[in-house]
Parts: C-alpha cells; sequence; structure tokens
C-alpha cells in the first residue's frame, strides 16, 4: 500500500522521462539480481549434488519471455547506468540531458531489437 | 595534546556506496568489453548466436558457452584468465547489485529498527552469493 502511494506519487511528479528512467533502472536492477541470485543457487545446486533444482531454473530461463524480459534489464540498465555516471561525473553536461536520453535510446532500439528479432526467430524455428 | 581542528564530516555507508555504485558499474562495463572482444577474436561470430555471446559478454564462463558450435571449450574459453574475469565481475556484480537491493528495501521500509535488520541480513545474503559463485567459477 505504502509502496504504491510512493509510486503514485512519483508518477505525478513532473520529472519528464528522468523520473521514469530511474523508476526502470530500479526495476531492471532488482530483476537482474533476483535471477543472477537464483542462477547462481541453481548453477552450484546442479554441479555439486547434480540435482533437478538447477534443470528446473534453466528451463525457466529458456523460455522467449523470460530471454525478452532479460536482455531489456541488461541492455537498458547498462546503457541508463552509463548516462548517469557520466552525468554524475561531468554535472556540466545536464543541459544536454535530454539529447543524452535520446542518444540512449537511439543506442537502446537497434542493439534490443536485434535481440528481439533473434530470440522470436529461434522460438518460431522450434529449436 | 588536544585535537582542535573541526570534526571530518563523517563518510556513511550511502556515501561510500554511491562512489562504488558507480565505479563498479563502469568496470562491469569494461570487463564485459574485454569478454565481448576476447569472444569476437576467438571466432563467436561464426560459432554462437547472440543469446549465447551475450551470456559470456556478461560472465565468461564455459558452461555458458558449451551448447555453440566451438569445437572445444577447453581451448581458449576457459582458464585462469578467464576465471580472474568471472571472479571481478561476481565481486562487483554482487556487490553492486545487493547494495542496490538495499537501497530499494530501505527506501520502502523505514525505521530505527528494520534498518538495521536488512542490513544484517543482505550482509550474509551478500558474503553467501559471493563465496557460493566463486567455488563454482574455480571448480570449473
Ligand atoms: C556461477 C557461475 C555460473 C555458471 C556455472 C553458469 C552456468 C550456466 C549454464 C549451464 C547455463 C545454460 C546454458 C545453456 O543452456 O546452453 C546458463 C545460462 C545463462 N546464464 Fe549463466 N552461469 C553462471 C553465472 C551467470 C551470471 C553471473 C550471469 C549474468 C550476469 C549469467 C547469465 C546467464 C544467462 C542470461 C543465461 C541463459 C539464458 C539463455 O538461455 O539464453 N550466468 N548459465
Ligand atoms: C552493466 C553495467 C552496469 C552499470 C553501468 C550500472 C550502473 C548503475 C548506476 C549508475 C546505479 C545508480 C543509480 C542511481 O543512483 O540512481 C545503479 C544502481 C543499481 N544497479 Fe546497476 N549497473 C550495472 C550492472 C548491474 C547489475 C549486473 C546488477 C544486478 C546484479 C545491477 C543492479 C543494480 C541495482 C539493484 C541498483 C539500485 C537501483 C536504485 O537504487 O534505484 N546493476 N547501477
Amino acid at each position: 500500500m505504502q509502496n504504491l502511494k510512493v509510486i503514485a506519487q512519483g508518477a505525478r511528479y513532473r520529472g519528464g522521462n528522468p523520473m521514469w528512467s530511474w523508476l526502470l533502472h530500479r526495476v531492471t536492477g532488482v530483476g537482474m539480481v533476483l535471477f543472477v541470485v537464483a542462477h547462481i543457487a541453481a548453477s552450484f545446486l546442479t554441479q555439486r549434488f547434480g540435482s533437478g533444482a538447477g534443470m528446473a531454473i534453466n528451463a525457466v530461463y529458456e523460455s522467449p519471455a523470460f530471454q525478452l524480459v532479460m536482455y531489456f534489464c541488461v541492455i537498458y540498465h547498462a546503457l541508463n547506468g552509463v548516462r548517469v555516471i557520466i552525468l554524475d561525473a561531468r554535472p556540466s553536461l545536464m543541459r544536454f540531458q535530454h539529447e543524452a536520453l535520446w542518444l540512449q535510446w537511439l543506442t537502446f532500439a537497434p542493439i534490443y531489437a536485434l535481440a528481439v528479432l533473434l530470440i522470436v526467430l529461434r522460438a518460431m524455428s522450434g529449436e | 595534546m588536544r585535537s582542535t581542528h573541526p570534526r571530518r564530516p563523517r563518510i556513511t555507508l550511502d556515501m561510500a556506496m554511491w562512489v562504488f555504485t558507480r565505479v563498479s558499474g563502469a568496470a562491469i562495463v569494461v570487463i564485459a568489453l574485454v569478454g565481448f572482444f576476447g569472444a569476437m577474436l576467438m571466432g563467436a561470430r561464426t560459432q554462437m548466436d547472440l543469446p549465447t555471446l551475450l551470456r559470456w559478454t556478461f560472465f565468461p564462463n564455459p558452461n555458458h558457452v558449451v551448447n555453440s558450435n566451438i569445437p572445444d571449450v577447453a581451448v581458449g574459453w576457459s582458464g585462469l584468465f578467464w576465471q580472474t574475469l568471472q571472479i571481478l565481475i561476481v565481486v562487483f556484480g554482487a556487490t553492486h547489485g545487493i547494495n542496490g537491493l538495499r537501497a530499494v528495501l530501505e527506501d520502502h521500509f523505514r525505521g530505527p529498527r528494520i534498518q538495521p535488520a536488512i542490513r544484517a541480513v543482505l550482509f550474509v545474503f551478500w558474503l553467501a552469493v559471493m563465496a557460493i559463485a566463486i567455488a563454482v567459477v574455480l571448480a570449473d
């Protein structure tokens, strides 16, 4: 409930794009942490005990839907993180922050589009 | 002798981690680029698909490329150099990510008693994740 209120307040805050970028950065960051931890646990269980738990987790992330989400998280978080680092290091560049956001999405689009294309093609070929 | 200089500003955990988050973010990008170009030099372009390449880029582990057209991952795709990079990325990544989790949790759950509890749990969690990941990497 509290969280919903915070999100509602954030959504009303008229920060424009940077505010949504921040929320997305947060969501993709937490998404990656959860995946990486589950994945490391699975690889450990498989390697040491040959346990089925590792295989079960593998099955989840081999699904195309999961891959579409994961690649979005990794590519978005990395590019947005680089933008944040550069602007924090050189505050004088802040006057170009809108240009920076455009540049970020222009970089993101072709990379993610290629990933989506390859994941979808592979899913359709039934491999 | 009594010290007379003004009290130095205390460096809080949040300040230190603000810097670390930026340094480690940049470090992860650099390590990823080494993995990416290393893979390209070893022939990734004709030997694997994009998902496989991306997996290797962010974690240069031989298990990430076994199901590709590489004739033998024991040649070039494993060994001390890649193990070192994997350990570096695990240490940077786990610290960056779990500290990020701390920032998110502490934003949502406030209160004098909850904060130390979050920190204690995440600290143990952080050590465990790193220990397990490094054990797996070294055993390969
Ligand atoms: C602790 C060491 C790790 C081991 C032993 C390991 C092992 C594996 C294995 C065996 C697979 C399945 C390969 C296949 O189906 O061909 C896999 C998939 C994957 N791993 Fe890891 N992994 C480790 C750490 C990581 C880390 C730290 C990341 C990300 C930062 C990562 C990202 C991925 C992704 C995104 C996939 C698969 C998605 C796909 O099927 O395309 N792994 N890993
Ligand atoms: C690819 C390289 C990466 C870069 C350049 C990067 C950059 C950043 C930066 C600059 C921040 C601070 C954002 C802020 O203060 O508003 C951040 C936060 C965060 N990152 Fe990353 N990161 C990277 C990889 C990762 C990985 C692999 C994970 C997960 C394992 C991760 C998880 C997080 C989390 C959970 C936060 C906290 C989000 C928040 O407090 O809103 N990051 N990252």
